[in-house]
């Protein structure tokens, strides 16, 4: 399984029925993928959706129906549509189970940087803040590190998305819970140590009851 | 009162220096065809309102191509690499706003509100060189309200008075746009005889300008 599939497949398994889901772009929109098509999870879009269905294909392609990534998309049974100011409303009033997101950096408080790089590269927050201000659980689902360089620091050094926001992180090799006193190490994979997962993580991880993942 | 008109004849209302906000998210929901005529008039100095900067070729990334942008109000420009280059360049000015945020500022001045007063982005840079205001013990950004000239939008269909209905995700910023400016060009899909009160969503007296196509 590419690792980019272990961690969606291991995000999904944090979706319960009856949720409402928003999936945010790259690594968490695959999460869509290992939710079971006749599941009562609902997915959230905020371009004004609830009931996102999957990619479009020939015929089904409608130019006024998209993903929050501008592919063009599906509706499922029971769908609605709405204006970007009742899709926030959703968003911030806390009608949202769980929104994933991808990460530059994420810290042990549980900040999360993801919309700039100063100088180098600003694609802007577009949702995002929203997204971890109101959703009731805020999981991070990106690769342990950039290129070797971890992305799980002491302290985000890049820009604020959001403070204190995050309550859990997937990784290709782990799952972090982060809790009032820093990150603990829940799962591992089971072909990787947890000397290995220390060492390609900067911040500081409680050890104590480490399971393994599920990742075929 | 016939607010009907050409594609052509809206050029006339563009300004050097004016204020357009333009609907759409990704481009889907965007008025295509009146962004071409603002391209088409050659005016300048503008500052365009819109969710996102679109595409190096579409949405208002087209005014971006052709330089007759001086700043952005944005969420997200990270589908047009384009926009980067020219705010990197020094050549246009880009401010960037959460989008749940930004839709509220424009209803805010839709409703002549004095601004809205938001959580999201506290301890980032959001709120560096705002407001915050206190209420029942809980901290607050104040948002200030964004008004703009003209309104480009994107219906479905229009009643021969210019009710408005839309059409899947491409409802919305729309909506809230037609609020928000002095003028409301609104490019429709289809006009259409009747439309029922009861489906609606903006109704015709927001609209001052109508273009079928």
């Amino acid at each position: 399984m590419d690792e980019r599939d272990i961690i969606a497949k291991r995000v999904a398994k944090e979706l319960k029925p009856g949720n409402l889901v928003n999936l945010g772009i790259g690594i968490p929109t695959l999460v869509a993928n290992y939710i079971p098509q006749d599941s009562d999870i609902y997915l959230q879009s905020e371009n004004g959706i609830v009931g996102l269905g999957p990619l479009a294909v020939n015929e089904e392609v409608c130019v006024y129906l998209t993903n929050p990534s501008g592919q063009f998309a599906t509706v499922k049974k029971h769908a609605a549509f709405f204006d970007s100011s009742l899709s926030f409303i959703m968003i911030r009033g806390g009608h949202l189970d769980v929104t994933v997101l991808g990460a530059l950096e994420v810290d042990e408080e549980g900040s999360l940087a993801s919309w700039i790089i100063p100088g180098k590269l600003v694609p802007g927050m577009g949702g995002s803040m929203d997204l971890v201000e109101g959703a009731k659980k805020v999981i991070i689902a990106t690769t342990h590190t950039n290129k070797g360089i971890p992305k799980i620091k002491k302290r985000c050094s890049l820009p604020l998305t959001g403070y204190k926001k995050v309550d859990m992180i997937v990784t290709e090799l782990c799952v972090i819970e982060v809790r009032e006193d820093g990150l603990h190490l829940i799962e591992r994979h089971p072909d990787v140590s947890i000397e290995e997962i220390i060492g390609k993580t900067e911040a500081t991880l409680h050890i104590s009851e480490v399971k393994l993942m599920e990742v075929m | 009162m016939n607010k009907w008109t050409s594609l052509n004849d809206i050029k006339a209302f563009f300004k050097d220096g004016m204020r357009i906000m333009v609907g759409g998210f990704l481009t889907c929901g965007t008025p295509e065809k009146l962004i071409d005529m603002v391209v088409e008039s050659g005016v300048k100095d503008l500052t365009i309102i819109c969710n996102d900067a679109g595409y190096p070729d579409k949405g208002v990334g087209k005014l971006l191509m052709n330089n007759q942008v001086k700043k952005l109000i944005v969420t997200h420009i990270g589908t047009n690499p384009n926009a980067g280059k020219l705010m990197s360049e020094g050549k246009i000015e880009v401010e960037l706003i959460p989008q749940g945020t930004f839709v509220e500022q424009i209803r805010a001045y839709g409703g002549r509100l004095g601004g809205v007063l938001s959580p999201t982005g506290l301890h980032t840079p959001v709120e560096e060189g705002k407001r915050i205001i206190e209420v029942n013990g809980q901290s607050f950004i104040l948002c200030e309200p964004i008004g703009a000239d003209i309104s480009l939008i994107n219906a479905y269909h229009a009643d021969s008075l210019g009710n408005l209905t839309y059409k899947g995700s491409a409802r919305n910023f729309n909506p809230m746009m037609a609020v928000a400016s002095e003028i409301v060009i609104a490019l429709v899909h289809q006009r259409v005889e009747d439309i029922d009160p009861e489906v609606v969503i903006t109704p015709h007296i927001f609209v001052d300008v109508l273009v079928e196509g």
